[in-house]
């Protein structure tokens, strides 16, 4: 079942197309990667798909609904939660307190501080934050903040979990606790879309991957396709005559 | 903190506020007219910065709008004082604020920063010179007279607009949108995220804080008997609010109390003892508590408490015995 669809879209800033005519669809339950060179529009694409930009054109539909030109707090409403590339954890709050927020105001449904609180244990036991939560978040490494947006998104109970750059900054044993988080949320049944430098990520956790080469998409496919493909080596390596002049 | 000394401090703060409130609503029987007066004032100083500091505090977006509302008040007391009994009037001053906040709020709470103090605090301008060139060009007058009220009732209905705010600060801040509140002072976009609705948080905290101060200017214009646009658009009221909240320490609700509290008594012992410098040591205070106070008053109370300041010292004087023995 696909969960989620964009067809043909579109992100000018100013005259250039930060994205360009993107379709592509995630299907429920599985991981999708999102990979591309620096500027490529791997970030605006998410910031399309969670509301936090308008779309210059083209529609984005989230389980059949469309979601392009709702507000980013009610897409988050209806399912979608994110991370950010550059951590955005409330510093001055408790760990606690920023996960509550994900589960008081992210769903649909209303929620007590007293459910919010026991929403917000699970989601940090499930990252392995329990024993920090009276930390304000800034106290946090930056491994155990990015952690805390996990958590927090989890708390707003998505179906689709957008994860900017989760890897970046972490050290080899962090990320291979993350992969494992990531295999515990499939398993849960949650969608995950990632954008995702580290190709060992990847390679080991991504069903299905699209890459994206100034705004627009130039691959889709599994791990293996992708990484195979010309195009795409041709992107990340430069084409081959210039390989072997630099080489010789 | 132990668990008995939280309990006992859960029904200690409660039972010092309620002896504060009954002494204070029964002062008017054994204090002097004059000091009846001077507690209306630093109560109305009180319910404005506190007012202030409901959504300023926490979401750090600086409103210098607090004297428009205030005068709003000021001049709905003045055109509705002859038609209508006190408590409507009282009332409708802080209705037209929210109106005023909820239109203001639209508009401008997409500005951030310095943009959103220099436009709240253009609206205050707006309105004063407004009624100027009303009052020139379309009722020939300048300024109005307000119905006087005794000073007593004056002084018991701000005590009702104080208790008022301070139960809707108390409510906001332990509420899920006084956490809404401190996620957009720190990540507006990230607050988006999960699912707060910004706009919506924003705009209604500002409206409701905007209707003690519109209320307080509509009670404490019936002392002054006489209002003009430049007393009640005057920009102090909207510099104090913010000075004092500062003053006071934001971060808990009794900072701005304490910070409105000591400024207003300052004010008016200055004014009396020293009318021609009171600005000028005014200015001093205001600029060592920022220097020395980041946190304000209740940050000093915090850290004493902690004995920071006290272990700081002993470190200091530590150190200096080690540089002697080491010489």
């Amino acid at each position: 079942m696909r969960i989620l669809e964009a067809e043909s879209v579109t992100k000018y800033f100013g005259g250039m197309a930060a994205v360009s005519d993107v379709g592509f669809h995630v299907d429920k339950g599985e991981i999708l990667g999102v990979i591309g060179p620096n500027g490529a529009g791997k970030t605006t694409l998410f910031n399309l798909i969670s509301g936090a930009l308008p779309l210059s054109s083209g529609e984005i539909r989230f389980k059949g609904r469309k979601t392009s030109g709702l507000k980013a707090h009610q897409i988050c409403r209806l399912g979608l939660a994110r991370t950010f590339q550059l951590v955005k954890v409330f510093g001055n709050l408790s760990v606690l307190q920023n996960v509550m927020l994900g589960s008081l105001f992210g769903k649909q449904v209303v929620t007590s501080q007293a459910d919010a609180m026991r929403e917000a244990m699970e989601s940090l036991e499930f990252v392995g934050l329990a024993k920090e939560i009276n930390a304000p978040a800034k106290d946090l490494t930056l491994g155990n903040q990015k952690r805390l947006e996990v958590a927090r998104a989890l708390a707003t109970k998505p179906e689709v979990l957008m994860l900017d750059e989760l890897m970046a900054g972490l050290n080899p044993t962090e990320i291979s606790e993350a992969i494992a988080d990531m295999k515990r949320l499939k398993d849960q049944g949650i969608t995950i879309i990632m954008i995702e430098h580290v190709m060992k990520v990847i390679m080991s956790v991504c069903d299905r991957i699209i890459v994206l080469h100034h705004g627009k998409k130039i691959a889709d496919g599994t791990p293996q396709e992708v990484t195979t493909s010309s195009k795409v080596i041709e992107v990340y390596l430069g084409d081959s005559e210039i390989e072997c002049s630099t080489a010789g | 903190m132990n668990r008995v000394a939280l309990t006992s401090k859960k029904f200690l703060l409660p039972g010092l506020m309620i002896i504060a409130l009954i002494l204070l609503v029964t002062s008017p029987s054994y204090i002097s007219a004059y000091k009846v007066m001077l507690l209306t004032s630093i109560l109305m100083y009180i319910v404005v910065s506190v007012s202030w500091a409901i959504f300023s505090g926490p979401t750090g977006y600086i409103s210098l709008a607090s004297a428009a509302f205030f005068g709003v008040g000021i001049y709905t007391a003045a055109i509705l004082g002859r038609i209508l009994p006190l408590t409507y009037v009282i009332i409708i001053g802080g209705l037209v604020s929210v109106v005023l906040a909820l239109i203001v709020g639209v508009i401008t709470l997409r500005l951030k920063g310095m943009y959103f103090a220099i436009f709240t605090f253009g609206l205050v301008e707006l309105l004063k010179h407004f009624l100027l060139w009303w009052e020139i060009n379309i009722t020939g007058t300048r300024g109005r007279f307000v119905i006087s009220v005794h000073s007593e009732t004056v002084f018991y209905v701000m005590i009702i607009i104080f208790v008022a705010v301070l139960l809707t600060a108390y409510l906001i801040k332990h509420s899920k949108y006084g956490l809404a509140l401190q996620s957009i002072g720190e990540y507006e976009e990230a607050a988006e995220h999960i699912g707060i609705n910004v706009t919506m948080v924003k705009i209604a905290t500002f409206a409701i804080s905007s209707f003690f101060i519109g209320s307080a200017g509509a009670i404490i214009a019936t002392r002054w008997t006489y209002v003009d646009p430049y007393i009640a658009f005057n920009p102090i009221f909207s510099f104090m609010p913010v000075l004092m909240s500062i003053f006071g320490g934001l971060g808990q609700l009794f900072g701005p109390v304490l910070g409105a509290a000591f400024f207003a008594y300052l004010e008016e012992s200055l004014i009396t003892k020293f009318p021609y410098h009171y600005m000028l040591i005014f200015g001093i205070i205001l600029v060592v508590a920022i220097l020395y106070l980041p946190d304000g008053l209740i940050g000093l109370a915090k850290k004493w408490k902690k004995g920071s300041l006290s272990s700081g010292l002993v470190e200091l004087l530590q150190k200096r015995q080690k540089g002697r023995k080491e010489v």
